[in-house]
């Protein structure tokens, strides 16, 4: 997530990071599939505290990562294709909580976040095609909001 | 005999059963997991939309090398949860449809690209690998957006 960096290891490792993220990518489809959360309805039924499916494919996924964020730099000493451990370089301001506010209001009205509305394409749900041309929208919104302030991440 | 008779006092807050839900957590955490430890990188998702837009917009926050940098892995990324789900519909033979309709599916996904961006990551950006790299950014703004998004979807039918 963080700048990618510039190292020998990283440049020689194009391709084996790019199938890595496929591979990656293709538990989470899974996953987002066999937990229903491609399904707007579903995620709504979450929101409108109905079920609480959702907190347990969250803290499944937490959970997991938890673990395997903790202990792998401990155990290796770097990524096993190279590079480095990174550390998201985030921030903690106004925007995160104003973008939060309004990433909630987004998910409220539709039941759909980034990596669904993706899978759900997937998943059959050809509907869904709205919803990653909002999020394209949004995040061109975003580029030319952050272009104008001259402000980077 | 359902899991739900073992342990009946679940069958309230999951109406719809429990072990898919947590079964599916799992398969993300260890999709997420497989890209950290082979890359160092917590992937989140929402990335992907910026990182594409550096293909095409001359825009210059679009510009920085670290949307060249990511592009590709973050397409092919993309392309495998899709592939993931395409999987799981064709193993299953499950058709899924949603009667959620186009104008809130549009509307909703400019409200979350944006929102989602400006944040600094997604459910699964500031959700799943936020909390998990113990980032205290993620730990405001999960609350935040869970907290939103209930009073949203509550206000409207």
């Amino acid at each position: 997530m963080s700048l990618t960096p510039k190292n020998r290891d990283v440049e020689t490792s194009f391709w084996p990071r790019a199938l890595c993220a496929l591979a990656g990518g293709i538990l989470f489809g899974l996953g987002l599939a066999v937990s229903r959360m491609v399904r707007p309805e579903i995620v709504l039924e979450f929101l409108r505290l109905r079920d609480m499916g959702l907190l347990l494919v969250l803290g499944g996924a937490t959970g997991t990562c938890l673990l395997v964020f903790q202990l792998a730099p401990r155990a290796l000493k770097k990524p096993l294709l190279g590079g480095i451990f990174e550390r998201h370089p985030g921030h903690l301001d106004k925007r995160t909580i104003v973008g939060a506010a309004i990433f909630g209001a987004g998910w409220g009205l539709c039941g759909v976040c980034p990596g669904p509305a993706i899978a759900g394409l997937g998943a059959g749900l050809w509907p869904l095609a709205w919803a990653v041309l909002g999020l394209l929208a949004g995040a061109w919104l975003h580029g030319f909001y952050a272009s104008r302030s001259d402000r980077f991440s | 005999m359902t899991v739900l008779s073992v342990f009946p006092a679940l069958s309230g807050p999951f109406p719809n059963g429990w072990a898919h839900y947590l079964a599916g957590g799992v398969l993300i955490g260890a999709g997420v997991s497989l890209i950290y430890v082979a890359t160092g990188t917590a992937a989140g998702t929402s990335s992907f939309f910026s990182a594409q837009w550096s293909w095409f917009s001359r825009l210059s926050f679009f510009g920085h090398a670290r949307w060249r940098q990511e592009r590709f892995w973050r397409l092919a990324y993309a392309l495998g949860l899709i592939a993931g789900a395409f999987f799981w519909r064709m193993g299953t033979g499950v058709r899924l449809t949603t009667a959620v309709a186009p104008w809130r599916l549009l509307v909703g996904g400019l409200l979350a690209g944006f929102g989602t961006r400006l944040s600094g990551g997604c459910t699964a950006g500031h959700g799943i690998c936020g909390i998990a790299s113990l980032k205290r950014e993620s730990f405001v703004a999960v609350p935040v957006f869970l907290l939103t998004a209930i009073v949203i979807a509550h206000l409207l039918p």
